[in-house]
Parts: structure tokens; C-alpha cells; sequence
């Protein structure tokens, strides 16, 4: 009956295994379709099943739609990127020598995020994003230039902090459920934590919950703890790229959200949400004004998804059922419409030769089709009309007015200032004399149109069985 | 029972002392002889606790802190330093007072910390806990300080040690994690290992510093 969950997270770690035997990339390239279509399929498939709850594996409302979200955005990407690596291998960026462990990894890292999602044990879960971290890495390394290796030994330095900070705070919360529960696998058990939270000893849960902000913080890309992440954006593959931004800062926030729940669930521990309010405006302002000064695409972007995860974190910290809402839809339209922007940016860079965003212009004469897809996603992403991220949008500005103006006038700001910068820099990338060559790419466009699409129908009309699962998930959140 | 908490305590003292060894130690062969000996009090510490509370699955952590850690990983990055011809002696950022002053502060606020919010756990526990947090802190004390890889990585593996003594001290916490840490502890070693070959290949040294002219290059982009 209970399949589906486990195939999503065995189905990639089993095609990790195969990938990784076979040679050619033509071959592994085609294999990691087919796989993430697989994993894809048993995501779906959770639409049907009941909550679930076990040892090891919890499936509630508030995780199936991650998972859902993972596995289409990891579909997608993995279309993606098998015309991305070809492209890449044909121009001579990558050697087949060096893609062939790039597949087997891309699974290793879809499967290890899924197992983060689903476990039931805080210290499983720690497992599977530290495990997903470590993919990343190698893979962000994977050009051997030396910007690449500079990146990719900052984002494991501070992934190390962060991930070790994150298990001392794992072992804390331990400590604390074994006061009550006794010795053993029941005070790991995140159900079994959650039932008792408030009898857990505040004290010690305070103090978990620090080490545990500041560890998964640095994976989510919280200011001050975000350096790690528009080099490892800028210098990785870009279907890399789009799975940091899309799915693995959405992943590292799910672990936070938990153990937010655990602690407001104790009257006596701290309220997490000032914490959270504080980080997320920072972010969000900090970043908003970082857009101004870049001069490379994908960092670029790289600080929007600052700036996002900012405006979640804040959304979360203000809490509600209505912000715990408009914050969940925001990261689904973040992942998706942010995914779309960087695989647009992918065959820019690939035709054009350069991340330069100074040598990227006139792309509406050049290339037609991509400037759509990148106009439509900036004008997505800066929160207009009528994509979906305007209705998130939205929805935290109002709701944050109606409870506390001052902190909705600091969000509209932020969001302003970053509207401002994108929408500048997006003027300069179509219009414009084309300054380069053009170099031809085989694009593959359905990815972006997939999820332009799906954006464009969540602004337009979003489905009243979507909300009401959204409203469920925002109540467990409480 | 006092001898039992006594034995504890005074195996992970030793690991706080090839801490506070591995921070002033300027010689890369000593740095990673001094992380052996640290690996080893785990493994004992681990042991001991294996014991004294007749958790026998604790002996398997022990055996591979013993094995991997003791043994394995500090044989390999000796033959690695020799292959790579890494000059003897290793940049501090600061000099070794410094060094030390930092060090004794961190394990006052680690011991601070954990016995002001632990007040309710048994004295064993605690105590045990607060020095495992002075280990970790301290490894990452010894990342930030030294400009070598190599060092970078005994550091990192310093703050796994930490890791796995928090969490074997803390009463009946289950083998899965301890075992999926001393797996990543390979992986990331991997990792490195990996890392190590490309900044050689690319910069003809292991030295981070190399990386830092990358990060002025592109302080504006």
C-alpha cells in the first residue's frame, strides 16, 4: 500500500547505482530521464494515499506536496539537462570523463532530498540533506576552473559548519524528547516529538533550536549565512543551478519548519517566529539591494533566490494560518518559476558564450523564443501580474498590513528595490544591439514552458482542491 | 560508578587536549599524528560507554573510530602529503597565543552553555556534552585559523569526532546516525580528496590561499 513512498526515494538511489556503471552520457543522460519520470510518477501517486505514519517514514499533508514539487521539478531538470550536458560536451566545457559520475550524482542528490523530506527521524532526516549537500558540492565543482573549485570549497566549508551546527542541535532535541520518552529510537521519532512537545524541556529547546537555525539557516541561504550560495549558483552547471535554488533551499527550510513546529508547540520554549522575522528581512532587503551591482547572470538570480527565501522565512516567522498559506504557495511558485528563469539562463549563456551580463544584450533580436521565456519568468519572479507569485505576494503583503504595518511597509521595500534591479537588468538583456556571436543551441523548451505554464494557471485560477490541501498544510504548521 | 564517570570524563578531556594540540601544532605530519591520537581517545571513549552501559552496538562506533579515523584516514593523508611534496610547515593566520586565547574562550562558552540549559539531564550526560561542543568548536576554530587544506580537513574531522562523542554521550541514541556519520565522514573524505588533486593540478599548491586571489578577482561581480 505504502510503495509509492518508498519508491521515490529507492528509485533514485537504485538508478544512482546504475547510472553510475554505465559509460556512455548519451546513455546515463537518457537513463536519468527516465528515472526522474519514474520518481515523478510515485509522487503523484501520493495524491491518493492516506497520511502515513511509521518508524522511519511520515507522509502528512505538509510533505507530500515538497515531494510532489521535488520530483516534477527534478523531471524537468533532468529534460533539461540532457540537452545542457550534450551542448556542454560538443563545445568542450566538459569532457565525457568528467560527466560520468554527473548523472549517478543528480539522482544520488533527488533521492537523498526525498529521504530528507520523508523521514519520520530527525536524525535520518539530518542524513539525507547532509548526503544531498555533498552531491551538490562535487557537482558545483565540476568545471575544475578556478572559480568553480573557489566555489565549490566555500560551499563545503560552510555546509560543513552548517550541517555540523544542525546535528549538535539534532542531538539537543534528542536529549530533550529522552527526558520524556525514554531512551532509544521513539525520542528521534518526529511524530512521537511532536505529541509530547509540550512537556519537551524548554531550556534545552531553546538552545537546540538556535544551533539548529544557524545550521539548516546556511543551507536556506539566510543572510548572514548566504556567502556559500551565489558562488555555488554562478560557478555549477546551470540544471545545478536550478535544483539549489528550486528544490534544495525549499528541502533545508522543511527541516527548519519542523522543528519550528516542535517548539511552538511548548508554551514554555521561545517564539521562534521574531527569530525567523528578523533573519527573512534581513535577507530579503539585504539581497534586494545586492541586485543592483551584479554583473553575471546567474549570480543574479542567485541573489533573487536570497531575497525569496527571505520573504518565505519572514512569511513563516509571522505565521497564521493565512501567512503559513500565502508562504507555502510562495515557495512552489518560487521553485518553479525560478527553475524556469535558470534553465532559460542556461541556453542564454550557451548561446551567447558568456555569463557576462554587460555581453548578453539584444537577445529579443537573437534569440526570440528564450527572451520570451526569460522576460515572462523575471515578470514572474519580480511578483507581477498575473503569475502566481503576485497572488503569494500579495496575499503576505496584505495579511502582514493587516497585523503589523510597519513590517509590511519594510516587505514592500524590499520587494520594490528588487522589483526595480530585476526589471532594469531584464531591459538591458532584450533590448539592445546583440554584442556577441550567436552561437546555435539544440534548447530543449518544454521544461520552461511546463512551468511557465503551471505558474500562469496558479495566478490566473488556482484550483479549489489546491487550496484546500495548501490550507491543510498551513494548519498542521500552526 | 564514580570510577566509570571519572574514566569518561577523562577520555574526553584527552580529546579537548589534542584539540587545544592540533590548533598550535605547525608541522603538517604532527597535525595529523595529533588527530590519530584524538581518534583513538574516541574510539576508547566510545568504548567505555559501550561497557559501562552494556550497549554492545556502541563497540561497532568504536571499532570504525578506531579503524577509519585512528588508523586509515591519517595513513592516507600522510601518504597523500608526501606524494604532493606539501611543504613541512603550516601558515597560522594568527600567531599561537592568539590561537590558544581563542581556543580557552570557546570551551568556556561551550561548558557555559551547555551546564546553564542541561540542568534537568544527569551530570554525565551534561558534562560529557559540553565538552564534545568545546571539541566542535574548537575543530572549526582550527578551519578558520590554518590555510591549509590538509589541515582544513583534519580540522573538519576534528568537529566529526565532537559530533560522534555528543552523540554517543547522549544515553541510547540510535547506531543509524552514528553509523550515517562515520559514512559521510568517507564521503566527504572523498570529497577532498578529490578537491585536493584539482587545486594542486590548478594553483601548484594545496595552499587555500591561492583560492583567495579567485575571491579578490571577483569581489565585484
Amino acid at each position: 500500500m505504502n510503495e509509492a513512498v518508498y519508491a521515490v526515494v529507492g528509485i533514485p538511489f537504485l538508478s544512482a547505482i546504475l547510472l553510475a556503471l554505465s559509460p556512455s552520457y548519451r546513455l546515463t543522460a537518457l537513463g536519468n530521464v527516465l528515472a526522474s519520470g519514474l520518481a515523478f510518477a510515485a509522487g503523484l501517486s501520493f495524491l491518493a494515499l492516506p497520511p502515513v505514519t511509521e518508524t522511519y517514514v511520515i507522509l502528512d499533508d505538509l510533505n507530500k506536496f515538497f515531494i510532489i514539487l521535488n520530483t516534477l521539478v527534478g523531471f524537468t531538470t533532468s529534460l533539461f539537462s540532457r540537452s545542457y550536458i550534450r551542448h556542454e560536451i560538443e563545445t568542450g566545457h566538459l569532457t565525457p570523463l568528467f560527466v560520468r559520475f554527473y548523472h549517478a550524482m543528480f539522482q544520488g542528490m533527488m533521492g537523498a532530498m526525498n529521504l530528507a523530506l520523508l523521514a519520520n527521524n530527525i536524525g535520518l532526516m539530518w542524513v539525507g540533506l547532509e548526503f544531498a549537500t555533498l552531491m551538490t558540492v562535487i557537482m558545483v565543482g565540476i568545471y575544475r576552473t578556478p572559480a568553480a573549485l573557489e566555489a565549490a570549497w566555500k560551499y563545503f566549508i560552510l555546509g560543513i559548519v552548517g550541517i555540523s551546527l544542525a546535528f549538535f542541535g539534532t542531538i539537543l532535541v534528542y536529549l530533550a524528547g529522552q527526558g520524556v520518552l525514554g531512551e532509544g529510537e521513539a525520542a528521534m521519532t518526529w511524530s512521537e516529538l511532536l505529541k509530547i512537545a509540550p512537556q519537551l524541556d524548554a531550556p534545552l529547546l531553546n538552545i537546540a533550536f538556535i544551533f539548529l537555525l544557524v545550521g539548516y539557516g546556511t543551507k536556506v541561504g539566510l543572510a548572514p549565512l548566504h556567502a556559500w550560495l551565489p558562488d555555488a549558483h554562478a560557478e555549477g552547471p546551470t540544471p545545478i543551478s536550478a535544483v539549489l535554488s528550486g528544490l534544495l533551499l525549499n528541502v533545508a527550510l522543511f527541516a527548519l519548519l519542523r522543528f519550528k513546529m516542535l517548539i511552538a508547540a511548548n508554551p514554555h520554549a521561545l517564539e521562534p517566529g521574531p527569530i525567523l522575522i528578523t533573519m527573512g528581512l534581513v535577507s530579503l532587503i539585504f539581497a534586494a539591494f545586492m541586485l543592483y551591482q551584479r554583473q553575471d547572470i546567474k549570480r543574479l538570480f542567485a541573489y533573487s533566490s536570497i531575497e525569496h527565501m527571505g520573504l518565505i522565512t519572514f512569511a513563516f516567522g509571522l505565521g497564521g494560518p493565512l501567512l503559513n498559506f500565502a508562504a507555502l504557495l510562495h515557495m512552489v511558485m518560487h521553485s518553479l518559476t525560478k527553475s524556469a528563469i535558470f534553465f532559460a539562463v542556461g541556453h542564454v549563456t550557451q548561446a551567447k558564450g558568456t555569463q557576462e551580463l554587460s555581453a548578453i544584450r539584444g537577445l529579443s533580436v537573437s534569440n526570440p523564443v528564450l527572451s520570451v521565456a526569460l522576460a515572462a519568468g523575471v515578470i514572474a519572479i519580480s511578483g507581477l501580474p498575473p503569475f502566481g507569485a503576485f497572488m503569494s505576494e500579495f496575499l503576505i503583503l496584505t495579511s502582514t498590513f493587516a497585523r503589523e504595518p510597519l513590517l509590511a511597509l519594510a516587505v514592500a521595500f524590499g520587494l520594490l528595490v528588487a522589483l526595480g534591479a530585476l526589471l532594469m537588468r531584464l531591459q538591458d538583456i532584450l533590448f539592445g544591439e546583440p554584442t556577441t556571436p550567436n552561437h546555435p543551441v539544440s534548447a530543449a523548451s518544454a521544461p520552461i514552458f511546463v512551468h511557465l505554464s503551471l505558474i500562469l494557471i496558479a495566478g490566473l485560477f488556482l484550483p479549489p482542491a489546491v487550496v484546500v490541501w495548501f490550507k491543510r498544510a498551513a494548519e498542521t504548521l500552526g | 560508578m564514580t570510577n566509570a564517570y571519572d574514566i569518561a570524563h577523562f577520555l574526553a578531556g584527552m580529546m579537548l587536549v589534542c584539540s587545544f594540540t592540533l590548533l598550535y601544532q605547525d608541522r603538517i605530519l604532527a597535525v595529523l599524528n595529533t588527530f590519530a591520537v584524538q581518534a583513538i581517545m574516541l574510539s576508547l571513549a566510545v568504548a567505555w560507554q559501550g561497557y559501562v552501559r552494556n550497549a554492545p552496538d556502541l563497540f561497532i562506533t568504536a571499532a570504525m573510530a578506531f579503524g577509519l579515523k585512528g588508523i586509515i584516514i591519517p595513513v592516507a593523508l600522510n601518504r597523500m602529503v608526501e606524494k604532493l611534496g606539501i611543504k613541512r610547515d603550516v601558515d597560522q593566520v594568527v600567531n599561537v597565543g592568539v590561537a590558544m586565547f581563542l581556543g580557552l574562550g570557546l570551551t568556556s562558552l561551550a561548558l557555559l552553555l551547555v551546564l546553564k540549559v542541561t540542568p534537568g539531564a544527569a551530570s554525565f550526560t551534561r558534562e560529557g556534552l559540553a565538552l564534545a561542543l568545546a571539541i566542535i568548536l574548537l575543530g572549526f576554530l582550527q578551519m578558520i585559523l590554518r590555510r591549509n587544506a590538509v589541515t582544513q580537513i583534519v580540522g573538519f574531522m576534528s568537529i566529526e569526532n565532537g559530533l560522534i562523542l555528543a552523540a554517543t554521550g547522549a544515553r541510547g541514541m540510535p547506531l543509524v546516525v552514528e553509523v550515517s556519520v562515520a559514512f559521510s565522514v568517507l564521503i566527504a573524505l572523498f570529497v577532498f580528496a578529490v578537491f585536493l588533486f584539482r587545486i594542486r593540478e590548478r594553483f601548484d599548491s594545496v595552499d587555500v590561499e591561492s583560492l583567495d586571489k579567485v575571491r579578490a578577482a571577483r569581489a565585484h561581480r
